[in-house]
């Protein structure tokens, strides 16, 4: 290296990011990864900063061509990031220090791993010479994530960082999504290198499929036609790979109906007249009679997971299966696949629209169906108590289902699932595979930055809003309006109700006392709403969605108030308590 | 069933550990071990010993492996043709009453010898898993102070 050149930060940053200049730049590892932020079109980072990672902070502090949102807690910094790829497709960044700050940070990567969210998290770490000497905030944090991340690196010569930021974001966002940790330590932040930006990446031992075997898909095809009793089983695969278009096509072509997953709510229009909503423990008593009748299961970006099968044995009886998936490892793990097909499901879908010669006859699958639709429809009690349901009903009609909805996890969740029609993919923010409490008001935050113009509720829990309340401040100092809906029942509903229906209503330390959530929002500068009769839910929520603030609204609900429908755990899907005795 | 998996992996620090972990995770024992470089130096190869206590979750390990970035390609021997090699040394003591015994099974066995002292025998043997057993079956009254085995390694034919 003949040159050497010492930039202030702004020259440093014109002189980067005109790449046909050949000048080097000699930038250090902290500056390079900022660098390389900018070229993979990172718009926001959510983060704490902490001792092993300042040097990150200070090459961040010039920054203009990103936000960087500072929460409240680590946990609020994964969470927010996760909610921001949930809400735009994009991959959600998130950066902290070493020690506490990283494993706070733990939860919301096994969260982001378990739902497949694109995620890279940067963690400081002690210098390169401490690591494994018990340093202070010291933690083996590639050791502890290893678990819950889809890859991680331990960065230990900044010569490789640009290939590792790459890679980094190749793999959290390609394939089966997945969260993917950056460990940084102190003394690589400031190790001085050429920067060179690697124009591509390329992985030999990591090469997801994307096209589906053709022959397998004509198969898939040939018994579509053939079909009876068919059915479309959707997950979150869909809406990763945006395959909903698809997906509508497919059905509509066919007359195929659709249940969706948790995490599949939003691929198909809830309102749609072939839509089941989603099936499961908590899904809609139609939905899981058609599946359980079904002679033909196309799971498509679906797992089987046992909050959706019930007693694994006795799922579906009747019915061929054929699984679309682009994980392997998912196909098959939990039940026998006739046909399976790893690919990308818009791809594959695709493909199959036209393989398809002649729709089979649905006529009387459907009729049944719609039988089953009027016998055991979605229902709560009506009368003048103010009820959960009412309330997300509400907030459904006075958003015109337009909204994000962003949960906690627990009854709110279930309610937000069955009573809210989800017709639009990556407006459905939900804590699905680990069930997180605590999720919903940071993921909301994360969602409003990627989408400035919707409206971002979060259906909470009087539980579960408290294990990131802390938030509020960041959404509030970074003028982010997220609306709070709590459905306050003074329990830890969703364990209470299984007190009450399988350990002889032993509540035991499910009842909560809580604080007063209207003073808790004004605290924070926001504005709190207290709602205690079924007239006032209308006009609260008209407040607080003509409120250019942060709105906490505490609705405080029918304490005992049950989810239903529901398949108890380990039992068959078609054994349904519906808690219309 | 016994599985002999053969994994070919990027040749970096952490790959290990996140293989074994598939296997740990589950509770499931790694009966051996073998690591090393292969003619790319950038590649590594394991070859693992495993007791499939249930044939659908070892293949969902097996899935699971081919998952991990850093991995290239798992085999597993299982119903393939392959030949396979364990390297044991011993340390055998003898007296002048079994000396001439142990000299027979040494030769009947091709047994090296690396080390003779005034005691012992330091051997090596290099087998298949069910010779060495039948080795070790036939020395076990022998006095054996120590003994080193490495993991298996195979190669498909």
């Amino acid at each position: 290296m003949d040159e050497f050149f010492v930039f202030n930060s702004v020259l440093l940053a014109k002189l980067v990011t005109r790449q046909t200049d050949k000048i080097m730049a000699i930038l250090n590892g902290a500056q390079i990864l900022v660098e390389c932020f900018k070229r993979e079109g990172v718009d926001v980072v959510f983060g704490y900063p902490g001792g092993q990672i300042l040097a990150t902070f200070d090459a961040l502090y010039d920054v203009k061509d990103f936000k960087f949102i500072l929460t409240r807690h680590e946990q609020g910094a994964a969470h927010a990031a996760d909610g921001y790829a949930r809400a735009t497709g994009k991959v959600g960044v998130c950066i902290s220090t070493s020690g506490p700050g990283a494993t706070n940070l733990v939860t919301g990567l096994a969260n982001a791993y378990m739902d497949s969210i694109p995620m890279v998290a940067i963690t400081g770490q002690v210098r390169t010479t401490l690591i494994g000497n018990d340093a202070f905030q010291e933690s083996d944090i590639t050791g502890i994530t290893r678990p819950v991340t889809k890859h991680n690196f331990l960065v230990k010569d900044v010569k490789e960082l640009a290939r590792i930021v790459r890679e980094a974001f190749y793999i959290a966002s390609s394939g089966r999504p997945g969260p993917v940790v950056i460990d940084f330590p102190s003394d690589v932040q400031n190790a001085k290198t050429e920067f060179i930006w690697p124009e591509s990446v390329s992985i030999r031992s990591y090469q997801p499929r994307f096209e589906g075997h053709p022959g397998q898909i004509k198969k898939a095809a040939r018994m579509i036609e053939k079909a009876l009793k068919p059915i479309l089983y959707v997950g979150g695969g869909v809406i990763t790979s945006e395959a909903s278009e698809d997906l509508k096509n497919l059905a509509e072509k066919n007359q195929i109906p659709v249940t969706t997953t948790f995490m599949g709510l939003g691929a198909f229009p809830g309102q749609h007249p072939l839509s089941l909503g989603m099936l499961g423990m908590h899904g809609t008593a139609y939905a899981n009679h058609a599946t359980m009748e079904s002679d033909l299961i196309i799971a498509v970006g679906a797992r089987f997971d046992d909050r959706v099968t019930g007693r694994i044995d006795a799922f579906a009886p009747h019915a061929k299966i054929i699984h679309i998936d682009i994980d392997p490892t998912s196909i098959a793990k939990n039940i026998r696949v006739d046909v399976p097909i790893v690919g990308d499901a818009k791809n594959i879908l695709h493909e199959m629209i036209s393989y398809v010669r002649r729709a089979p006859d649905t006529k009387a699958w459907l009729a049944q169906i719609k039988k089953w639709r009027e016998q055991y429809p979605l229902f709560y009690k009506q009368d003048d108590k103010l009820r959960p349901q009412y309330v997300i009903e509400k907030i459904q009609e006075l958003t015109k289902g337009d909204a994000i909805i962003a949960t906690e996890v627990g009854q709110n969740q279930m309610w937000s699932c069955l009573f809210y029609q989800h017709n639009q993919p990556r407006t459905w923010i939900s804590s699905g595979g680990l069930g997180t409490m605590g999720f919903g008001l940071p993921a909301a935050i994360g969602a409003q930055l990627g989408r400035p113009e919707k409206v971002v509720f979060d259906i909470a829990g009087d539980g579960s809003i408290q294990m990131n309340i802390q938030e509020l401040a960041t959404a509030v100092f970074n003028k982010l309006p997220v609306k709070i809906a709590i459905l306050n029942n003074g329990y830890l509903g969703m364990v209470r109700q299984w007190q009450e229906l399988f350990y002889k209503r032993r509540y035991s330390h499910t009842t909560l006392q809580n604080p007063d959530f209207v003073k808790i929002a004004e605290a924070y500068g926001a504005k709190g709403i207290r709602v205690t009769r079924k007239d006032e839910v209308v006009p609260a929520i008209k407040e607080a969605l003509a409120t250019d603030n942060v709105v906490m609204i505490d609705f405080v609900i029918e304490p005992e108030e049950n989810v239903f429908p529901m398949v108890p755990a380990g039992e068959a899907l078609n054994r349904i308590i519906n808690g219309m005795a | 069933m016994k599985h002999t998996i053969s994994i070919l992996v990027e040749n970096r620090f952490g790959v290990l550990a996140r293989v074994a972990g598939l296997f740990s995770a589950r509770g499931y024992n790694i009966d051996s071990l073998a690591v090393s470089e292969t003619q790319d130096p950038e590649v590594s190869r394991m070859t693992i010993v495993v007791n499939a206590e249930d044939e659908r979750i070892l293949e969902q390990i097996k899935k699971q492996l081919n998952k991990l970035i850093d991995v290239i390609t798992v085999t597993d021997f299982t119903k393939k043709e392959y030949i396979e090699r364990e390297l044991v040394f011993l340390k055998i003591g003898f007296d002048k009453k079994n000396l001439l015994k142990l000299k027979k099974l040494i030769v009947k066995r091709k047994v090296q010898v690396l080390e003779k002292k005034i005691d012992y025998l330091i051997v090596e043997l290099v087998d298949d898993q069910k010779k060495i057993q039948d080795f070790l079956a036939e020395i076990k009254d022998f006095k054996i102070s120590e003994l080193v085995r490495t993991g298996r390694i195979a190669i498909a034919k």
